[in-house]
């Protein structure tokens, strides 16, 4: 909805005050006003004058950073766009969405990071980070030109939707990786062990005759990649973790000191494999949506700090390819604007943590700390979101800013909704309302 | 709608009433005329996306004779791969005006997708490995016939070969058991799912150590790509541990029969000449396909409107 009154819009130059909040950085959490103005945080403190904006009884946090957004520009802008992206992002209450390189054209040159990079900009929503291709076209066989492309900004690299299968050529993308200053982020599957897989190996695909894509495919690459980065000293990331062994390997190189960092998904934590006894490809995702054991391991190691960030795989497809079989309709559900409901819903987590793995860990590892995940603080740039903790609401699928309908959560009762979102000192989001 | 889309959904009395239903058909396909007038103005459009002549032919069979109309609609999965939907292929056949679809697919599911786009009733011809109901119907009537029996408790059911990729044993695992069978599966781990702990049935890995303790020995077929993905080294080898020889058929109890849901691989799993079987049920399964079908659509399609139809079907 457009609202043509710029003040409450906040635009940019006009000094406004968040009034009656908490806010959640890294330092914990404090009663205060945030006054805002030119784009930056000027003030902190109590009584600030300026135009009021109503933050009474919520949060007030650094903006969510997703490490994990497939926003399908270029390629299938039917599914979505990066405007549509972006907007569902700062309704989710995002300021930075790292893009997914499996477009089409993929993001293995500059002129594809560009691209992306500038269509984010056009939209202005949320900075839009591209990340790049590990391999050519994805391919896997030969390294893309990391170093051009990161001369061109890029600071995160995966070929995500796919591993990089070779061992050797892992092994060289993380040594150049390292020379670069870069991380390497794995989408964790080592492909001979899941070829035509639909759901998890388990009691249940058993019965319905789905093929299964087992937890060792995962863990074996998760291992082999952490003895590389002991080998290389690269840094790696691991995306979209979803069994209890891959959180136990994490756990352990972690206190061996190794450079790794991971994230899970809000649906590998709020939703099992069971969800396919109704056969609803909605539920289709890669990876598969585990057991309750599996559960409860990623929510132990986002709790005890093993896992580092909350990160949606935001995957939004067309309503005629999730229409089809099972084994052809394609793997992803949406994500952006239900991540802080469904992770307030199924953790028992304090606030500030919840900050740390929606915004500020996400935000180091992007390589965006300088703008993104920032403390509340004069001088810092006003990427910040503004929460209610405690409100519950249920997901309406038409009131989703994505292009695409696929989200598992219809139904769900979520615990937490984004009220404002503060990109670059303009709301993108006042009172839950897009504003663009 | 009534849908006929898994064992398990059918559940034990619909089993029992559908074998029951069986019964008439059967009558019925003994008549000089096997044709009733039962589904008369009724429509049935089989639904194909993968090959199967046998089951269709069976299923546009068993329609006729109920005096249904039947259509075909088969499908290469590549043409639904051009853009249209399997959704947008279900709605615009079902706005034609059908009362069923009889429906096969390569992939497990895909009859509760359909029954939710259309308003026709959905019967599982066969989906992936998941499920075969008239399968199992078709096994269940006959060896009801064979041993002239109701239910089979004290029946050992043995299925060998290819568990992990059949639909047919996933349904008659369900069917035999809900009437009363034991029911040991034999094959290779590699040809076992994952996970059958939860299953009520016992596991062996050599055919020798229970072909003289079975009732019924149902062979399944091994297709020959099961090789290549490397679930068997040979076939040499599956057939010297898995298949059904003479020497095997001398250790079958005399009163055992054997069964094959078709069709046969000679020389891999079945290594003797099948006529040559002293006590094969695989011919009377391929007949009572027929009459198990019509039981099916008759069941679903009959209704109450048409109640007085199962006079015209019962002697």
């Amino acid at each position: 909805m457009k609202r043509d009154n710029n003040a409450k819009r906040g635009s940019n130059a006009k000094r406004f005050v968040l009034k009656g909040g908490t806010i959640v950085d890294s330092r914990g959490e404090r009663r205060a006003e945030v006054a805002i103005e030119g784009g930056v945080v000027v003030e902190v403190g109590e009584a600030l004058s300026g135009d009021a904006i109503d933050a009474g009884g919520a949060v007030i946090a650094p903006g969510f950073v997703d490490l994990h957004a497939h926003l399908r520009e270029p390629g299938k802008e039917e599914a979505e766009t990066i405007e549509t992206g972006s907007r569902a992002g700062a309704k989710g209450g995002y300021t930075a969405l790292v893009a997914m390189p499996n477009t089409d054209p993929p993001q293995d040159s500059v002129a594809v990071v560009d691209f992306v990079r500038e269509q984010g900009r056009r939209a202005g929503l949320v900075e839009v980070v591209p990340s790049g291709c590990i391999t050519l076209g994805r391919q896997g066989e030969a390294l893309a030109p990391m170093a051009e492309l990161a001369a061109a900004g890029v600071r995160i690299f995966t070929d995500d939707g796919n591993g990089v299968q070779d061992e050797l050529l892992m092994r060289r993308a993380m040594e150049y990786g390292r020379g670069l200053d870069v991380t390497l982020a794995q989408h964790c599957e080592v492909a001979t062990l899941t070829k035509g897989a639909v759901m998890n190996e388990c009691q249940c695909c058993t019965t319905l005759g789905l093929p299964g894509w087992p937890a060792v495919a995962e863990e074996l690459m998760v291992f082999r990649d952490i003895e590389l980065a002991r080998l290389t000293g690269a840094r790696v990331h691991f995306l979209h973790l979803s069994t209890a062994r891959s959180v136990d390997l994490v756990r352990a190189a972690k206190r061996d000191g190794l450079p790794i960092t991971a994230e899970v998904t809000p649906h590998h934590l709020s939703l099992d494999e069971t969800r396919l006894m109704s056969f609803d490809t909605v539920y289709k995702v890669n990876p598969p949506l585990r057991s309750p054991r599996d559960i409860a391991a990623l929510r132990k190691g986002v709790l005890d700090g093993t896992i580092d960030a909350l990160a949606t795989d935001h995957a939004p497809h067309p309503r005629r390819d999730k229409e089809l079989s099972l084994d052809q309709a394609p793997p992803g559900m949406l994500g952006l604007e239900t991540a802080l409901g469904v992770a307030l819903g199924v953790l028992e987590i304090d606030l500030p943590h919840l900050v740390r793995i929606m915004s500020i860990n996400p935000a180091r590892i992007a390589g965006i700390e300088a703008r993104h995940g920032r403390d509340i603080e004069p001088g810092a740039p006003a990427n910040l979101v503004v929460f209610d903790p405690n409100i519950t609401w249920q997901v309406a699928p038409d009131e989703l800013a994505s292009k695409s309908r696929n989200t598992p959560f219809v139904g769900m009762t979520l615990r937490g909704r984004v009220r404002h979102t503060i990109f670059g000192g303009d709301f993108t989001v006042l009172d839950g309302e897009a504003q663009r | 709608m009534k849908h006929l889309r898994s064992i398990p959904e059918l559940g034990a009395d619909g089993l029992t009433r559908l074998l029951e239903l069986t019964n008439h058909m059967v009558e019925v396909n003994r008549r000089p005329v096997p044709k009733v007038p039962a589904l008369r103005g009724r429509t049935v459009v089989s639904l194909f996306f993968e090959d199967s002549t046998r089951t269709r032919l069976s299923f546009e069979t068993a329609a006729k004779r109920l005096s249904a109309d039947t259509m075909t609609f088969s499908v290469s999965t590549s043409s639904v791969n051009k853009g249209e939907s399997l959704r947008d292929t279900v709605e615009t056949i079902t706005d034609m005006g059908v009362d069923a679809f009889v429906v096969r697919h390569k992939s497990a599911g895909i009859p509760w997708q359909i029954s939710d786009w259309t308003t026709a009733a959905v019967v599982n011809a066969g989906d992936g490995w998941h499920q075969h109901p008239t399968q199992a119907l078709v096994d269940c009537f006959t060896v009801r016939e064979a041993r002239g029996c109701e239910r089979f408790d004290g029946l050992t059911l043995t299925i060998v070969g290819d568990i992990k990729h059949s639909r047919v044993a996933r349904s008659n695992i369900a069917a035999f058991s809900m009437l009363g069978a034991q029911i040991v599966l034999v094959a290779p781990p590699t040809l076992l799912p994952p996970d059958v702990a939860h299953w009520p049935v016992t596991v062996s890995h050599s055919l020798d150590d229970v072909v003289g303790r079975t009732d019924i020995l149902y062979m399944l077929r091994l297709q020959s790509e099961r090789m290549s993905q490397g679930h068997v080294p040979n076939l040499r080898e599956y057939s010297e541990r898995f298949g059904l020889d003479a020497r095997r058929l001398a250790m079958l109890p005399s009163d055992a029969v054997v069964m094959h849901p078709g069709p046969m691989n000679r020389g891999v799993e079945m290594l003797i000449d099948p006529s040559a079987l002293p006590n094969s049920l695989i011919h009377r399964q391929v007949a009572n396909g027929v009459s198990v079908r019509m039981a099916v659509l008759f069941d679903l399609l009959a209704g109450e409107s048409s109640a007085g139809n199962l006079r015209e079907v019962a002697p």
